[in-house]
């Protein structure tokens, strides 16, 4: 399997990095700073093949914070702030597009 | 019930302590992701969009009150607050942190329960009919069949690097509840001309991208050799699938791709070097394992007391809910009850931990502490009193689990899809929800009669949809949804795969459509009691292809 390192980066607008957090699997966002964000807004927008391959590098040795790491597509929204760029990654940033299973009336059981 | 033994609790408390170590090491770095993921799935622990999964596995889909109250107590503690049941008598929880995991498989495992061999290509969890033990038309209990093969499955050193995973099923009924046929191997327990009980095997079943219905490779195989059979069948697979291209590694591809008579020749080659060897069950070893399922000591009572029928009278709803939800059992006075987790605009197979507890209640009060998990997600109370039904009926609905649609068009099998899973390219739970607000009208439904809607979010095909009567798969075009939808599936003994409507359609459309081919099918079946996948039968989707495309 090709590594994500070996992978050509074709991009078409602006993306960023992002990946699941270690610990609890959180979606997050690499930032300029070189840290992991939870907040899209707060994520490194590229816009260029060697930009992006950069930051997926440093994203990748950074196998300790993060995993999965991969280049995603956003648009630039109101105020210049990055916007998830397909439904897949609006889900990730804002959880499933349905409600949670809602209780109905049942009463609590301890264990 | 099936008591567990000291060696299967020992090897999974084990089991638990050897993942605490492994997170730990992962945590501090000591382990790669590289290192630590094969570790974690042969452990059921994905990593989907938003967080790990956890899958667990319930062995032959028979859960006791106490094991449910503990998969309500980690959805709880751990998760937020419910789980999924699977169409493999699974349950996932999709929000666990992986630094909780290890604290979640030690409370899961004093109850007896745990992920091994629920992810990783190995054999999978043994599925069985959901009515095992108590249904009228069984030959007798297939769980005892499960559960040997279970065991010697299981951390089976040749068979735990497999081609690609293994799906067993294994039934012992006229009517298949359990989709054999849609298995790497199915099990058909029968009796042949001369009285004796064996099984049929079928071979090479499977969905996903590239489906097939099971071939039969033995009508009839003695009981005594389903170890060594079944595991030459698996050691045929594992020499000759391929491991070079991970769509064509299925025992599926390579038996479609010799041919299921040269497979069977392999087989049949491979099983004559170990069917007299160890593997030849010793019917003291059958008669111990079936001996620890303990079946209820139920009371001497008499079918359909009276008081039933007058309830039944007093109460509509009731007696539409008994006419849906219970069937025969085997003993007199008793029923099968199944409970529904497709409320409507509820996510299909969803229950949260409030409703596993008062579930666990209601079984301890009205079926001797015992739950089955079917593959079309819903929860089986297996040994009621008929006496007892009317106040069963009422906890049931307090809980949210009373919905009279079992087997109706809203009793939907839907994958948790692109909302919860890594691997999907649509949704399929607001689609499920959407189909069941259209259909909410019951009357109708079961003027329908049985129509049974599958929903897969990919390919991959965890909605079954390829044997749906009517079938919904999600694709992905220039990053919109869309979705195909195939007409005349079946998964039952006489299983079929559908066939394609036409073109795609948009998410926006899909209930439309679905609701379009419904109408269709009321004004082409002959009769009332001509079902769905009948009509398509007899008319073929061009009718229905049609009604459909001339209006969408």
């Amino acid at each position: 399997m090709t590594s994500p390192l070996e992978k050509k980066l074709k991009i078409t607008g602006p993306v960023v990095v992002t990946a699941n957090r270690l610990g609890d699997g959180a979606v997050v966002y690499r930032t300029i700073d070189g840290h992991w964000s939870p907040r899209l807004d707060e994520a490194a927008v590229v816009t260029t093949a060697p930009a992006a391959t950069a930051l997926l590098d440093a994203a990748v040795a950074d196998d300790i914070s993060a995993v999965g790491a991969y280049v995603a597509p956003v648009r630039i929204g109101a105020g210049g702030r990055p916007e998830p760029g397909n439904l897949r990654e609006r889900i990730r940033h804002a959880g499933p597009t349905m409600a949670p299973p809602v209780t109905i009336g049942v009463r609590h059981v301890s264990l | 019930m099936y008591l567990y033994d000291e060696l299967d609790r020992t090897l999974v408390a084990e089991r638990v302590a050897e993942f605490r170590d492994q997170v730990g090491r992962r945590i501090s770095g000591e382990l790669t992701e590289e290192e630590f993921k094969p570790l974690r799935l042969m452990n059921g622990v994905y990593l989907q969009l938003h967080a790990y999964m956890l899958r667990i596995a319930i062995p032959y889909g028979t859960l006791s009150s106490a094991q449910l109250r503990m998969l309500a107590h980690v959805g709880r503690r751990y998760d937020r607050g419910y789980g999924h049941f699977t169409t493999r008598q699974n349950m996932q929880f999709n929000w666990i942190k992986l630094e909780s995991l290890p604290d979640a498989m030690a409370d899961l495992a004093r109850a007896g329960l745990h992920g091994m061999q629920t992810s990783g290509n190995c054999v999978r969890n043994i599925t069985t009919d959901q009515w095992s033990g108590v249904a009228p038309d069984e030959i007798e209990d297939p769980r005892i069949w499960a559960e040997l093969l279970r065991q010697h499955t299981t951390m089976h050193p040749e068979f735990s690097f497999l081609p690609r995973k293994f799906k067993i099923a294994v039934t012992a009924a006229a009517q298949d509840r359990v989709a054999i046929k849609i298995h790497d191997i199915g099990l058909r327990l029968h009796r042949n001309g001369a009285g004796e009980l064996g099984f049929e095997v079928v071979v090479g079943g499977g969905l996903g991208r590239t489906p097939f219905i099971a071939k039969s490779i033995r009508p009839f195989l003695p009981k005594r050799d389903v170890l060594s059979y079944v595991e030459a069948i698996l050691r045929v697979y594992n020499q000759f699938a391929r491991r070079d291209n991970i769509y064509k590694a299925r025992v599926k591809i390579l038996v479609h791709d010799l041919g299921a008579e040269a497979f069977a020749r392999e087989v049949e080659a491979e099983w004559q070097h170990i069917k007299d060897g160890p593997l030849a069950l010793d019917p003291a070893v059958v008669a111990d394992i079936a001996a620890r399922f303990r079946y209820p000591d139920y009371a001497r009572l008499d079918d359909n007391p009276p008081e039933l029928a007058g309830l039944r009278k007093a109460d509509r709803r009731f007696d539409t809910w008994v006419g849906n939800a219970v069937a025969n059992h085997k003993v007199p006075g008793y029923a099968i009850v199944t409970l529904s987790l497709k409320p409507e605009g509820g996510p299909p197979g969803d229950a949260t931990s409030d409703q596993m507890d008062a579930i666990a209640d209601l079984a301890d009060r009205y079926s001797f502490g015992e739950i089955r998990v079917g593959h079309e997600q819903n929860l089986v109370l297996p040994h009621v009193a008929q006496r007892d039904l009317a106040e069963l009926w009422r906890g049931l609905a307090a809980a949210g689990v009373a919905t009279p649609n079992i087997g109706l068009v809203s009793d939907i099998i839907a994958c948790p899809g692109l909302d919860y899973c890594s691997l999907a390219n649509a949704r399929a739970i607001p689609v499920a929800q959407e189909l069941t607000r259209r259909f909410r009208d019951l009357d109708l439904a079961r003027d329908l009669g049985r129509l049974h809607i599958n929903i897969s979010g990919c390919i991959n095909a965890c909605g079954h949809h390829h044997v749906g009567h009517i079938g919904i798969l999600g694709v992905e075009k220039n990053g919109e949804e869309f979705y195909q939808i195939t007409l005349g599936g079946r998964a039952d003994e006489h299983a079929e795969l559908g066939t394609l409507l036409g073109p795609a359609v948009p998410y926006g459309q899909v209930a439309d459509v679905v609701e379009e081919v419904v109408a269709t099918y009321l004004e082409l079946r002959e009769r009332p009691d001509e079902t769905f996948v009948e009509t398509v039968r007899r008319l073929g989707v061009e009718p229905f292809k049609e009604r459909v495309y001339a209006t969408h």
